[in-house]
Formats: C-alpha cells, sequence, structure tokens
C-alpha cells in the first residue's frame, strides 16, 4: 500500500448502527460492517461479542432493532433467512443445514428442485433429474471437489465433503455474497485445509466471503481483511499481512487498544 | 462397527424385507399345493387391500417422522359417514362417498394443524384424534352398522376374470394407489419435499422449503387415503361398520416398518410398504392354508417387526 489513492474496491455489502437487544443483554451496541468486491472477510471476536448476532443480522436470522443494511448501495431490509437468499445472500450454517439420507444432487437443489420443461415440471412439479446431476457435478468440479458420484447420500460424506456440498450449495445460488459460519470447526487437519482451498476457490469464482471463525491459523492464512468485533461493536479492520496473531488477539480481547495500531496493520 | 458392515446395513433395509416375503413364499408354496395359484394370490391381495391403502398414507407421516394412530378410526368415521348419507338421507353414491373421505380428510387436516401449529408430538395429537374419532363415529352411528347400501358403494368389491382368476377392482385401485405415490415421491419436488423434511427439518426449512404446509399436505394426503380406504372396507364388507378399523393404526405401521422406512423420518420407500403389507397377507394366508391357528402369524409378524426396527436402529442412530 504506498499510495492512499490506490484504488480500494467497492463496498458490496455494509451495515451501519446496527443495534440488536436481547432483554437486557445488548448484543449489537450499533455495530458497523464492511464487505468488499473479491475479498474474504474473516469476522473474529471473543464469545460475547456479538459476532453470531452480526452474522445473523447479515443472514436474516435476526432482526436488528435499529440501523441499516446496504447492499450494492441499496438499502435492504431482511425478515428471514430465505429473504436474504432471494437478495443473493447464501449462508453456510456451522451444523451445514444438510439431508444426510439425501443424494448430493438432491441437497443442492433442496428447497430450488431443477422442474422438467413443459407442463410436466409446472403442472406436476417433476423434477429433472439429469441436469440436476448434471449441473451439480459441474458446480462441484467448479470448485475443484473431488467427488465422483452426485448420486451419493450426503450421509455417507466425511465432513469436509459435507462441508464441500454446502459450500458449492451457497455458491449455485449465490448472486452477491456468501457467508460462512465456522466452515473449519468440526475437521481435522487435512480436511481443514481441504475447505480452505474451497473458500479461496469460491473467492477467485468473484464472489466476496464472510468468513466467521475461532480458528486464527486459518483466518490469518486465508483472510483478506480481519473484521474484529468486540463489546457489540466493530473495533477495527485490520490487514492480516501488516499485524501479527497476537496483537490481533490483544485488540479481539481487550487487552489492547485499536487506536495504537500503527497505520499499515488497518485495512 | 466396520465400515463394510455398516455400509452392508442399508441394503438389507431395501432388500430384506423382499427376501423375507420370498422365503416365505417359497415355504408356504412347499407346505400347500393350494399357495401357488393366481386365485389365491388374488385372495391375499383382497384380504390386504383395505389396511393396504391405510399403509400408504401411514408411510408419508412416517417419512415425515410422524406416526398415525387415528387412521383406523378416521377409516370407521369415513365409512359410517358415507353409508348414513347414502342409507337415511338417500344422497346419491357420488355425493356421499365424498362426503365421507371429506371426514376423514378433516381429521388429517386436524391433526396435521396440530403438528405443525402447536408443535405437539404426532403420537399424542393422533392418539386425540383417533379416540375423538372413534367416540364421533358411535354416537352418530349409534353403534349401528349401516346396511342397505345403494349397489354402486360396493362397486370396488366386485371382481372381473383374467383368465381362470377372479380380481377384485379394489385390489386394483390399491395396486394403482401405490404406483401414483411411488411417482409422487420419486419424481416430483414435493415429494422430495416430504423426505427432506422427515430428513432435517431445520435444513428444509432454510432452504425455504414450507415445512408446515408440507406437514399439513401430508395429513391431509393420508386422510384422502383413508377415506379412499373406507370405500374399500364398506365394498369389501358390503356394510358401514362402525366397529371397524380398530387394529388397522398398529396393522399399518407394522406394515410400514416391516418394508424398511424408518420411524426416524426420511428414509424408506412405498414399495417397501407394499412388501411389507404382503409379508403380514402372505403369513396369514398360508398359515391358514397350513391349517395353523391364527395366533402363530401375530407371533412372526412380532417377531419380524423387532428385527425390522433393529435394522434400522442399527443402520441409522449414528448417521
Amino acid at each position: 500500500m504506498n499510495a492512499p489513492t490506490s484504488i480500494v474496491a467497492a463496498t458490496i455489502f455494509q451495515a451501519r448502527g446496527l443495534v440488536k437487544r436481547y432483554g437486557g443483554v445488548t448484543a449489537l451496541d450499533g455495530t458497523d460492517f464492511d464487505l468488499r468486491a473479491g475479498e474474504i472477510l474473516a469476522v473474529i471476536g471473543d464469545n460475547g461479542a456479538g459476532k453470531s448476532s452480526l452474522i445473523k443480522a447479515l443472514s436474516g436470522a435476526v432482526v436488528p432493532d435499529s440501523g441499516e443494511l446496504r447492499l450494492d448501495g441499496e438499502v435492504v431490509r431482511f425478515k428471514s433467512p430465505i429473504d436474504a437468499r432471494r437478495h443473493g445472500i447464501e449462508t453456510v450454517y456451522q451444523d451445514l443445514a444438510v439431508a444426510p439420507a439425501m443424494t448430493i444432487a438432491e441437497n443442492l437443489f433442496l428447497g430450488r428442485e431443477l422442474l422438467r420443461p413443459g407442463l410436466l415440471g409446472k403442472w406436476l412439479r417433476i423434477i429433472d433429474k439429469k441436469r440436476m446431476l448434471e449441473e451439480a457435478s459441474g458446480h462441484m468440479r467448479d470448485l475443484k471437489i473431488g467427488i465422483r458420484s452426485m448420486k451419493q447420500a450426503v450421509g455417507t460424506l466425511s465432513g469436509g465433503q459435507r462441508q464441500g456440498v454446502a459450500v458449492a450449495r451457497s455458491t449455485a445460488f449465490a448472486r452477491h455474497v456468501v457467508i460462512l459460519d465456522e466452515p473449519t470447526a468440526a475437521l481435522g487437519v487435512k480436511e481443514g485445509n481441504m475447505v480452505l482451498e474451497l473458500i479461496r476457490n469460491v473467492r477467485d469464482r468473484g464472489l466476496p466471503v464472510i468468513l466467521i471463525s475461532h480458528n486464527m491459523p486459518h483466518v490469518f492464512e486465508i483472510a483478506d481483511r480481519i473484521h474484529i468485533q468486540r463489546l457489540g461493536k466493530r473495533v477495527a479492520v485490520v490487514d492480516p499481512k501488516h499485524i501479527s496473531m497476537s496483537d490481533t488477539v490483544a485488540v479481539m480481547t481487550g487487552a489492547r487498544d485499536p487506536a495504537d495500531l500503527p497505520a499499515e496493520a488497518k485495512a | 462397527m466396520t465400515t463394510r458392515f455398516k455400509g452392508a446395513l442399508p441394503a438389507l433395509t431395501v432388500l430384506g424385507p423382499v427376501f423375507a416375503l420370498l422365503a416365505a413364499g417359497i415355504f408356504f408354496a412347499c407346505q400347500s399345493d393350494r399357495f401357488l395359484s393366481g386365485q389365491n394370490f388374488s385372495l391375499i391381495l383382497q384380504q390386504v387391500m383395505v389396511v393396504g391403502v391405510i399403509a400408504i398414507g401411514q408411510t408419508l407421516i412416517i417419512l415425515t417422522a410422524g406416526i398415525d394412530l387415528s387412521c383406523g378410526m378416521a377409516m370407521a368415521l369415513g365409512s359410517v359417514v358415507a353409508t348414513k348419507f347414502a342409507v337415511d338421507y338417500g344422497l346419491s353414491p357420488l355425493l356421499a362417498v365424498p362426503c365421507g373421505m371429506l371426514a376423514c380428510i378433516l381429521i388429517g387436516y386436524v391433526n396435521g394443524v396440530l403438528v405443525t401449529a402447536i408443535r405437539l408430538p404426532p403420537f399424542i395429537v393422533t392418539l386425540g384424534t383417533m379416540n375423538i374419532a372413534f367416540a364421533i363415529t358411535q354416537i352418530y352411528s349409534q353403534a349401528q352398522t349401516v346396511t342397505g347400501l345403494p349397489e354402486a358403494m360396493t362397486f370396488f368389491g366386485n371382481t372381473f376374470q383374467i383368465g381362470s382368476t377372479s380380481v377384485t377392482y379394489g385390489t386394483v385401485l390399491m395396486l394403482a394407489l401405490y404406483l401414483l405415490t411411488w411417482l409422487f415421491l420419486r419424481e416430483t419436488a414435493p415429494g422430495r419435499h416430504v423426505y427432506a423434511v422427515g430428513n432435517n427439518p431445520e435444513a428444509a426449512r432454510l432452504t425455504g422449503i414450507a415445512t408446515g404446509r408440507v406437514l399439513v399436505g401430508v395429513y391431509m394426503a393420508a386422510g384422502l387415503l383413508y377415506g379412499i380406504a373406507a370405500m374399500l372396507s364398506v365394498a369389501r364388507m358390503g356394510v358401514g361398520d362402525p366397529q371397524g378399523g380398530q387394529t388397522d393404526n398398529l396393522d399399518s405401521i407394522t406394515a410400514v416398518v416391516l418394508g424398511g422406512t424408518s420411524l426416524f423420518g426420511g428414509r424408506g420407500s412405498i414399495g417397501g410398504t407394499l412388501v411389507g403389507v404382503l409379508i403380514v397377507g402372505v403369513f396369514r394366508n398360508g398359515l391358514t392354508l397350513m391349517g395353523v391357528p391364527s395366533v402363530y402369524q401375530i407371533l412372526v409378524t412380532g417377531v419380524l417387526v423387532i428385527l425390522a426396527v433393529a435394522t434400522d436402529q442399527l443402520t441409522h442412530k449414528k448417521g
């Protein structure tokens, strides 16, 4: 970053002054949020920092008491996750929300089945299994997920492969943003690395990614910027290339004042 | 449990029932020379046609991880309503029959709404509606069998000839309903949603499936099927029987479980249920031909049910 005039990618998804209270507890205390085009933005924060409330507000699972969301500059309001999805924001939940007894292809198109052309599809709602299988393998191939048969039940897959299916489902339909909630939490080292690679592939296809993670090495390995949430607010956004992991954790836990960070650490 | 064993078990839930049916068939063919005949097969189908149609509705509900104890009583109510409307009020069978079906659909609707809107467990909801339907049936019919039906109402009890075998129309209707439900569950989006709702309701909801509507739809469709079963029962017995259907809830659950459908929901097939229905029918028929007291048929069914549920439990609990 040599010149302040360098072109910063446009902000795709933005929040200003989000507030969410549960009874007497303030989960979000006027938090801001910015996601830029083509980036992987990690969101980190201690327990109770309002990290999950922020993500829920962004994905439509929670309606904030006040504040504003903007998608591509337009003010949007999400009443449900389905609402957010209609706006092109797809979320991969920590528990993955897959149907284990159903096939990979069926899971990819769950609730959005491809129907046969003509009256068979329109009136009888007959699904187009062949096209679903073809498109499913296409999506999985794009993300370089090595699973041969789309007819396999998701329940027979490993944790990393299931994550792959969930991510493929979200990227297949996301037009704007993919939100990943702790995608590597339940995985071993090898599978975790596979999922990191997958997240890079998603970004490289042009979709910005919001990544919620507790795993600092993973965050530092793939995030372009890191949003630090503390006490219901965004306290800093840092550049992992110019800040150490320990300084980041210090800001996150309140041991260090973000105002003291060197200028190049901020992003 | 080794992976190989784990991989072998799902095949067991699919092929197990078919093997059991074939084994029973071969056994009875060896024991009685009257078993292997078109006429006897036609008889078996005719004996299971009522519980067979009820079991289709039961399968749909169990696939959503539910259960329906009210099915037999709903059927009894439907048959009493339809026959009394025709006999006492002189309504045309073309109107009386839909009225009976409507009574069954209404019970299904109440079940569905209580399960989805108030989130009561299906077991308790249908236990309640089972008793309610039974009471209404007794009060409305004054526990009297309805006789003197117009001929049109027993049409499905009539037979036609294929070669030397006489086939009951009702069994053809039953098989057609199995085929239709099979196509619905396999080939249509709403059919796949039935599986999704039973397999992981939260995932289904998050992917935008209107899970409540799917559930109410399933309970109502099951109601319609009990209505059809009611008409088959009326056709077979020639009367509206307020005491009918009292064991059909457990009999249909037995057939569904024997057919390999999981009580945890989301796994199973309608073809399996047909096999399950036939297993019970073949055992009853074969043991009767052998002159074995019918209590042994109940014994065998009990053992098979436990085998089927144990297989299901071992296969899927960890998945």
